[in-house]
């Protein structure tokens, strides 16, 4: 399938003398895991499916510098954001895409202080964009009644306020929706974010992925949606660990292309 | 001598207010011992959080029970005060319920304020049912020991007494009795007194009021209590952008940009250049700025935050609600060391970090924010964080070695994991 995928790269567009509309800023985990390679995929499916003029950034792109400001670092953060910012306004990009809210609201709220101004949308909002101007149609069939429960990213939810476009994709494949007992607001960490994806948890009676993952199973889903790569590997981790085969860990972007067979 | 009691009332006002300004003076000291900060974003919207959070305790309800109990205690309180002000005049004027010459309305005023005397009454007898009878679980944390708790109890000590002095000075004023107007509640307080010198039991509940609530005025100040005054500067000071955004630090944006200067003298020293050069991050409350010591003191140590923080949830040693509380405790330490000292502060070879918070706490946060999101009086404790965090790794070297791990496939590969830059588009043939 992947030799009818079209994925042009910045650089290739630029040779052209063309700009594409938005930018798809793939992410670390996009690019190397194998996991989030795949919601990475999904995503791309999509994007030709509704004829979206998009291109990668490919070997130039590189970390936005996220765990490395969360974890206190803020020489190598600020080093990724100029050198990453240079190369963008290089393009004169004007907006950019991301699957990776870590990604998102790096690019969204830090980078502009460093001179790199963009329009910056988590791939839940462009979808729910998308489908909104009519370029995108999701066909509810396979999932019609299915249980599926949202796990708000804490970097697209509480950091950035956007609970809605990610549960509207969702209700529009026809599933039931459950909310877990912490949602939205109150949504529960998978326990990734501030650098913790890189290391061992501090000493505790629990790891907060399996936290999360008895909340989800407290509502009795079939498939655990996620928004983010690296709350799909603690989620998927966490039903490895407590309910294998049970539950499914999928990205919204994967139930879309799923459900339209893409 | 008639007026006697006048002077001694004066006297005991002067002193009881005279002494709060001096703590209040010696916390904006202790404030602006932290580092200045710019506060931009529109000053309306600062407004309107302000009336909002503080004034309209719009996060407070997020838990209705407590968020209930909370407004009732909250304006009860703040309205039974205006009873106060005729207290003052009456202690300075000699006079005897000044305001009772403004007839019927008077008596409305007194019922509302009998009413809601017992609504406060009884909204703190369930406090302290949550605090000591049902033990909810964010009372009983381990930073929650000795006069954290205490202190927890006797506000509640103290508006039962000050509630109850207030309907008892009432239930014994014969000539407030005679009236028979706006004594909804302590008419049926009254009978218990018959037989009583009623003058001299409504005479001391009335002196006992006053000085009760200067009391409470100057215990403030060492009390989580100091809420009530605080909680209005610092949602006003509340963040105005994304949770999620974190400041870049100025300083680095100006080493970086010498760096990636090919220009760049790398000597040449930036202006000012006779300065020490420039501490990353915080270890101590000097390092932190105006608005997190200003949160520090305002912190009401609810635990709300404690007790929606994945960390704490799960065991780990990391509790928001304590990292405010040792914050304002080593802020008020470093106060003292300058009372002591002249007004100079003498080192004492102590620090925030590691004397007060430990870096394993500082390791356990996944910046989720609910900790910020929780807090009702807009305070962030995920600041503090970041920044003891900043100084351990820019100024200490002193990140787990996995995250120095993570850092190094940064700098070198670009990534988290060492993977080549270069083979960053091969998913695309997978
Ligand atoms: S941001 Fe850190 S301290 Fe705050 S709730 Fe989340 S893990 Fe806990
Ligand atoms: S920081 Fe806020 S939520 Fe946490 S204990 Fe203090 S007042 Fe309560």
């Amino acid at each position: 399938m992947s030799e009818t995928l079209k994925i042009p790269t910045m650089a290739e567009l630029h040779a052209q003398g063309l700009a594409p509309e938005v930018l798809f800023w793939v992410g670390c985990a996009g690019s190397f895991d194998d996991r989030a390679k795949k919601i990475t995929k999904a995503l791309v499916k999509i994007l030709n499916k509704a004829k979206v003029d998009f291109a990668v950034l490919g070997t130039e792109e590189s970390c936005t510098g996220d765990p490395a400001k969360r974890a206190g670092n803020e020489f190598l953060f600020q080093m990724q954001a100029v050198t990453n910012i240079e190369v963008m306004n290089g393009y004169s990009v004007k907006k950019i895409v991301t699957a990776c809210p870590h990604c998102f609201n790096t690019l969204k709220n830090e980078y502009p202080d460093l001179g790199g101004q963009y329009e910056v949308v988590h791939h839940t909002q462009f979808l729910k964009q998308l489908l909104d101007e009519g370029r995108l149609s999701i066909e509810g069939g396979k999932f019609k009644g299915k249980r599926i429960t949202f796990h708000d990213p804490c970097y697209l939810g509480r950091a950035n306020d956007i609970y809605e476009a990610p549960r509207d994709l969702i209700q529009k494949l026809d599933a039931e929706l459950v909310e877990m007992k912490n949602c939205r607001k109150k949504g529960l960490c998978c326990g990734a974010g501030g650098a913790q994806m890189f290391k061992d948890a501090e000493p505790g009676n629990k790891e907060i992925n399996i936290e999360r993952t008895e909340q989800a199973m407290e509502v009795k889903p079939e498939i655990i949606a996620a928004a983010c790569p690296f709350c799909n590997t603690m989620m998927t981790d966490g039903v490895k660990n407590k309910a294998e085969g049970q539950i499914q860990v999928s990205d919204v972007a994967e139930l879309i292309a799923n459900a339209d067979d893409l | 001598m008639a007026f006697l009691p006048n002077i001694i009332f004066g006297l005991i006002l002067v002193g009881g207010i005279g002494f709060f300004v001096r703590n209040i003076n010696k916390l904006k000291r202790n404030i602006k011992l932290g580092q200045s900060v710019k506060i931009d974003g529109a000053t309306g919207q600062r407004w309107s959080n302000m009336a909002r959070i503080a004034l309209g305790q719009s996060k407070m309800v997020t838990r209705p029970i407590s968020g209930i109990l909370h407004v009732i205690v909250y304006v009860g309180f703040i309205i039974i005060n205006i009873e106060v002000l005729e207290i003052i005049l009456d202690g300075l004027l000699g006079t005897h319920r000044i305001f009772s010459s403004i007839g019927p309305l008077y008596g409305v005023l007194i019922g509302t304020f009998e009413v809601l005397a017992v609504l406060v009454f009884l909204a703190v007898v369930v406090f302290w049912m949550r605090r000591n009878v049902v033990r909810l679980k964010r009372f009983l944390s381990p930073e929650m020991k000795g006069w954290p708790k205490q202190d927890g109890n006797l506000i509640l000590y103290f508006e039962i007494v000050l509630m109850a002095l207030f309907i008892i000075m009432n239930a014994t004023d014969a000539p407030f009795q005679a009236m028979n107007s706006g004594n909804v509640v302590s008419q049926f307080v009254a009978p218990w007194f018959d037989g009583l010198p009623l003058a001299a039991i409504e005479r001391t509940a009335w002196w006992l009021h006053i000085i009760g609530i200067l009391f409470f005025l100057n215990y403030l100040y060492y009390s989580k209590h100091l809420h009530i005054l605080l909680a209005f500067p610092n949602t006003f000071y509340g963040r105005l952008t994304p949770n999620g955004q974190l400041d870049n630090l100025e300083s680095v944006t100006n080493e970086v940009k010498l760096m990636m200067d090919p220009d760049a003298d790398p000597y040449a020293m930036p202006d000012g250049s006779t300065q020490d050069p420039e501490k990353f991050g915080a270890s101590d409350v000097f390092d932190l700025n105006r608005i997190q010591l200003l949160n520090a003191y305002t912190c009401t140590e609810c635990g709300r935050c404690t007790s929606e923080c994945p960390a704490n949830q799960t065991g780990k040693k990391l509790s928001p609600r304590k990292i405010m509380m040792d914050t304002r405790d080593r802020l008020q330490e470093v106060g003292q060391n300058i009372d002591a000292n002249k007004g100079n502060y003498v080192p004492d070879g102590k620090q925030l970090l590691w004397d007060y918070i430990s870096p394993e706490e500082l390791w356990a946060c996944t910046s989720c924010n609910a900790c910020v999101e929780a807090c009702p009086i807009s305070i962030n404790p995920l600041s503090i964080i970041l920044e003891m965090r900043r100084f351990l790794v820019m100024e200490q070297s002193a990140a787990p070695t996995e995250l120095n791990t993570m850092m190094t496939n940064i700098e070198n590969n670009g990534a988290p994991w060492p993977y080549n830059q270069m083979d960053r588009l091969n998913w695309k043939n997978d």
